[in-house]
Formats: C-alpha cells, sequence, structure tokens
C-alpha cells in the first residue's frame, strides 16, 4: 500500500498551486465582497487544460487521471472555492456524463471543446420542488417529429448563463415516475432558454448561480443524452462522480482555514506569548490537522477507486459527507482562533466558513449521503 | 530556427543561506525553482519558435535534480532538454561554468541563437551568458528587452537606466534577457504530462569535447574568500535647491557644520 502520490500527480499539484497563489488568491476577497464571477480566471483554467484533466486525449483532453482532477480542485479551492466549484461544474456534471453516455458525435461536437477549456459547462436537475428528491421533476419534454419541446426550470444552477453546454433532466414519460426522466444537451442560445434572477448566496460568491427557464425550447433528437427514460440512472451516477469533486472542494476549504489558523496563532501575541503556546489553541490545532488529513484520505481514496474502474459510490458519500462536515468544523474552529479578528471581514477566515456551508448541502446534503452510505452498509 | 535556452534551478528565496564554514550555498530544506530570469528567457525562446518555427532546447548544467528545473520549461513549450552532469563539473565558478556550457552547445550542432536570463537570482553574477558567447566566439548582446527576427538579421532593444539602444546583428547571437521582456507562460496540463514522459539525456565530460584542467573547481579561477550580506546603508540626504547654486552653498554649509571642510 502506497500513501504517496505519482510524481505525475506531483507536477500536476505544483502546476495548479502556482497558478491558484498567483492568480487566484490576489483578487479572492474582492471577488467575494463584490459576488464576483470571473470569466478570465475560469478562460486562463480552460487554456491551461484544468477541464481535460482527466478526459482521453481524442477528446481533447490531457488523458490524465481523476486523482490528479482532484487535486487541481482542492488546490483551487484552498484558495478560491468559487473557482474550484466553477471548474468541477463543468467537469464532473456536465463533460462527464457526456463522456460516460453520449454518442461519438455529442462527445466531439460538446466534450471537446469543454475539455479544451474553450467553453462551460452546468447541469440542469434541482428544481424549486426538486431538491433531495429530484424524481419529482416538473420540467416536461415532448417528442414532436425531429425535436423535443421543453418547458419548465431549474433553480440553484452553478454556471447558468456563463457556460454554453448545459445537461438538463426532463420528463418524458410522467406514468413511470423516475424511469420517465430523460437527460438533453442543451446550448446556451437556444430560442427560448434564459436565465432568471442571479442568487445571491451565503458564500462561494465568486461561481455564478442562476436559474435556466425552458419556454418551448426545441431540443433536436441528436441532443437526447442516452437513451429515453435513462435521465435518473445518469443523474445519479454523475451525482457520484461529482460528490469526489465537492470533497476536493470542501477539503482545499478546510486546508486554507488550518493554514491560516497555525499562522495566525504563532503570530498573535496575547499575554506575552504566541496564543499557539496555550494548550487550549495548540489542542485544537491538533484537532484541525487531524480531521484534514482523515478527510484527505477519504477523498483521495474515493478518487483512486474510480480510477481503478472499482465502485466507488459509497466512499465517495464517505469523502464527501466527512470532508464537508470537518470543513464546517475546522473553518469554525479557525474563525474561533481568529477571535474578534475571525467574525471581521478584514480577515479571511469568516469567508471560509461560509463557503464551507454549502459542501454539507449540495450534490446532496449530508443526509442523503448518510443515507447512501447506510443502504450500502446495511444491504 | 534553433534556439538553445540556458537555465538554472536556483533555490526558492531571496534569504539564500550560506554555509560560514565552506561559504557556498546550504541547499537542503530549500525548494529549488526555475531562475526566474531564465523562464523569460524560454518564454522568449517560445515567442520566437512560434512565429518563426524551429525548436527550443533547454540545457541546464546542475546536479541531477536539475532534471526537474527542465522539465518545467518543456511544460512550459520547449521542445527538448539536456542537462549536463558531472562529478567533475562540481565547484564551477561562471568561466567554468560557461566553457562547460559552450560545449555542450557545440556539441549540439547548428544554433541559430542562445538565450539567456540576464542573471540568476543566487549568485547574481550575470557572467554565464556573455563568456559562453566569448567561448563560442560569436556575437553577444546583453540586457535585451525586445527582439525582432527578420532573415538572419536580428534587431534588438537592450534597456539600460537611460532608455534603450536598438542594436541590429546577425545571427547566430546569444542574448541575455531582462524580466521586462514578456510574462512567462504557466506550463499547461497537457505540457505537464508531455514534461513528465520526456526522457532528458544527461551529458557528462566524456560526452563532450573539454579539457579536464578547465571543468569544475580545477577550472575556476575565482576563490570565494567569504560571503555577507553587506550592512545596509544609512538613506543619504539629498539636497534640493532651486539653483545649483544655492544647492552647492547649502551642501559646503553642511559639510563645514560637520567638520568635513
Amino acid at each position: 500500500m502506497k500513501f504517496e502520490l505519482t510524481e505525475d500527480q506531483k507536477v500536476m499539484q505544483k502546476m495548479v498551486r502556482e497558478f491558484a497563489e498567483k492568480e487566484v488568491a490576489p483578487g479572492a476577497s474582492e471577488r467575494d465582497e463584490k459576488e464576483e464571477f470571473s470569466r478570465e480566471i475560469a478562460d486562463a483554467m480552460g487554456e491551461m487544460g484544468f477541464s481535460g484533466i482527466c478526459f482521453p486525449e481524442e477528446y481533447g483532453g490531457a488523458g490524465s487521471d481523476v486523482m490528479s482532477y482532484i487535486l487541481a480542485v482542492e488546490e483551487l479551492c484552498r484558495v478560491d472555492s468559487g473557482v474550484g466549484v466553477t471548474l468541477s461544474a463543468t467537469v464532473s456534471l456536465c463533460a462527464w456524463p457526456i463522456f460516460a453516455y453520449g454518442t461519438e458525435e455529442q462527445k466531439q461536437k460538446y466534450l471537446a471543446p469543454l475539455a479544451e477549456g474553450r467553453t462551460l459547462g452546468a447541469f440542469g436537475l434541482t428544481e424549486p420542488n426538486a431538491g433531495t428528491d429530484a424524481g419529482s421533476q416538473q420540467t416536461v419534454a415532448v417528442l414532436q417529429d425531429d425535436h423535443y419541446l421543453l418547458n419548465g426550470s431549474k433553480i440553484f444552477i452553478t454556471n447558468a448563463g456563463e457556460a454554453e453546454t448545459y445537461v438538463v433532466f426532463a420528463i418524458t414519460d410522467r406514468s413511470k415516475g423516475v424511469k420517465g426522466i430523460t437527460a438533453f444537451i442543451l446550448e446556451k442560445g437556444m430560442p427560448g432558454f434564459t436565465f432568471g434572477k442571479k442568487e445571491r448566496k451565503m458564500g462561494i460568491h465568486s461561481s455564478i448561480t442562476n436559474e435556466l427557464i425552458f419556454q418551448d425550447v426545441k431540443v433536436p433528437k441528436e441532443n437526447l443524452l442516452g437513451k429515453e427514460g435513462e435521465g435518473f440512472k445518469i443523474a445519479m451516477s454523475t451525482l457520484d462522480g461529482g460528490r469526489i469533486g465537492i470533497a476536493a472542494q470542501a477539503l482545499g476549504t478546510a486546508q486554507a482555514a488550518l493554514e491560516h489558523a497555525v499562522k495566525y496563532s504563532k503570530e498573535r501575541v496575547q499575554f506575552g506569548k504566541p496564543i499557539a503556546s496555550n494548550q487550549a489553541i495548540a489542542f485544537m490545532i491538533a484537532d484541525m490537522a487531524t480531521k484534514v488529513e482523515a478527510a484527505r484520505l477519504l477523498v483521495y481514496r474515493a478518487a483512486y477507486l474510480k480510477d481503478q474502474g472499482k465502485p466507488y459510490s459509497k466512499e465517495a458519500a464517505m469523502a464527501k459527507m466527512y470532508a464537508s462536515d470537518i470543513a464546517m468544523e475546522v473553518t469554525t474552529d479557525a474563525v474561533q482562533i481568529f477571535g474578534g479578528y475571525g467574525y471581521s471581514r478584514e480577515y479571511p477566515v469568516e469567508q471560509l466558513m461560509r463557503d464551507a456551508k454549502i459542501t454539507q448541502i449540495y450534490e446532496g446534503t449530508n443526509q442523503v449521503q448518510r443515507m447512501v452510505i447506510s443502504a450500502s452498509v446495511l444491504k | 530556427m534553433e534556439i538553445v535556452v540556458c537555465v538554472k534551478q536556483v533555490p526558492d528565496t531571496t534569504e539564500v543561506k550560506i554555509d560560514p564554514v565552506t561559504n557556498t550555498l546550504i541547499r537542503q530544506g530549500v525548494p529549488s525553482i526555475v531562475n526566474p530570469f531564465d523562464k523569460n528567457a524560454v518564454e522568449a525562446a517560445i515567442q520566437l519558435k512560434e512565429k518563426h518555427g524551429g525548436k527550443v532546447t533547454v540545457i541546464s548544467m546542475g546536479p541531477p535534480q536539475a532534471k526537474d528545473a527542465l522539465k518545467e520549461c518543456i511544460a512550459m513549450g520547449a521542445d527538448e532538454a539536456i542537462l549536463v552532469s558531472d562529478r567533475a563539473f562540481g565547484g564551477a565558478d561562471t568561466l567554468a561554468t560557461s566553457y562547460t556550457l559552450a560545449a555542450a552547445i557545440r556539441k549540439m550542432g547548428r544554433v541559430d541563437m542562445i538565450i539567456c536570463g540576464k542573471q540568476a537570482i543566487d549568485g547574481d553574477t550575470a557572467q554565464v551568458g556573455p563568456e559562453m558567447a566569448e567561448h563560442l566566439d560569436i556575437a553577444q548582446v546583453t540586457c535585451v528587452s525586445k527582439i525582432d527576427v527578420a532573415g538572419q538579421i536580428v534587431r534588438l532593444e537592450r534597456e539600460h537606466d537611460e532608455g534603450y539602444e536598438v542594436i541590429e546583428t546577425q545571427l547566430p547571437v546569444l542574448l541575455t534577457v531582462l524580466r521586462s521582456i514578456n510574462e512567462p507562460r504557466y506550463p499547461t496540463v497537457k505540457g505537464t504530462m508531455k514534461s513528465n514522459r520526456t526522457v532528458i539525456p544527461v551529458w557528462t565530460a566524456d560526452d563532450m569535447n573539454v579539457q579536464p584542467q578547465y571543468l569544475g573547481l580545477k577550472g575556476s579561477p575565482t576563490q570565494v574568500r567569504r560571503i555577507f550580506s553587506p550592512p545596509q546603508r544609512v538613506q543619504g540626504e539629498l539636497i534640493q535647491a532651486d539653483t545649483a547654486r544655492e544647492a552647492a552653498i547649502m551642501l559646503v554649509k553642511k559639510l563645514s557644520e560637520a567638520k568635513l571642510v
């Protein structure tokens, strides 16, 4: 058993870290303050090939592995999780289902530009009344000659409005329940396909979250992803993989909080000595470091299993649940260690605490993760 | 166009620690990077290749781990890399280094342009580039901030404190470049993957036409007695006046007050 990254993975990690620290970190708190999405950074990541890390070269990727991609997400989220999730929504939630279920034509037309970083992607499943209960979709698609007519809406969609390519789910046969859900590939600019208001969020301000609105959108038959009725299966398997990305996001956020807390506790002097020399603080740091390390092992193992082609659904759920729970704990502890300064927007840790919260909620709430894990363990 | 870029792997710190006994750099525990000026040299070479075609070869003299620096240059877009490494090269000063690198470049055959960073951030001598040009007996232009190539003619801007000179010369030429010449690109994911697969040949003293007495410590006339950080100079006083005459009067007054005149 080897607990070490390969040379390839180490180099990739170093490369993304350098980019993250030089190009992403400097504007992070300003983007948070202004709730600003940076297309410039998204395009720069695209040019460097981040979106193509884990896809084969014939589809514009670099032919590397899921682990390297996960390392990239972790490194980006260490400096700005909104930027990290912009990447992971494109890769895990849009490019991946097209790679796994798309036809050759769909891969050439949609996956290649995504993997080459020329386009951004998004994933439209959640609706106002279909959150955790993703099966109760209201968006409908009706087949008419050579196209489907889509009507309905989606909410809380990462990259909405900015993305060029969308994987969207709709009911094609209501009588069949979840087996009547179908996946489609939509393009920005299709007549009738518009975006609602920008969501104002607690954290991850540098990512864009928006509504998708479909009014008689004509989706050509060739944009059907997989087969009719396979949508729910596609959505669930996409989320299985996506969870590793969210777990990596949580891990990067927690790592950042730990680093800030370590640095601050060594510099902050009270009663004539650095606060880190108080056991109360030192033990908090010990717990935080242990949690981050445990989360890292779970996240990397889930990525490893996916790379090996082994089942990873339970492990991805465990990684997502644990990493996001400890991200919330570690960022909260970091704010505590910073004391009053931690609550101030002048210091970076309050942002990390706000950024961490979403990782316990999206791509399956942590309660859903526990359902997935317990169902697997108890079966 | 055949372009060679010389790079050096340097410790990633502005405060290089010196071993007080041996007067050499303590490298242990300090992460290594590609000398920042050399990244500008690599970027300049890649831009020339993109415009005029050809090949960019990166070369470095150093210990085996200097391969990491060469790999980073390949990840940026250089085509090939060669590591010049041998125990016999150890302890080389700038003269022995430039001699060895010049021999390696001679071995490479046709080379149209050699680009170096102006200086390395650890030694700060800015000597290896110019000395290589002397060994190779080709033209050299230092402190370059702009390169234009038209056929065999190269037009360069050479920066100095008061402005810049425009210099025209013919290929082959050796240039040393400034940080201001460009913004080095980041390595791409594909480039990084390629760099990890690239086999970097290692040339030893036996692979090149060199005389042993000019190599390494033996070939280095420079003897380092002591390396130290100079004490910080106290800020001087600037005398400002409307006319030179007034300024001179103020200066003499101050000097006589200080009993210096």
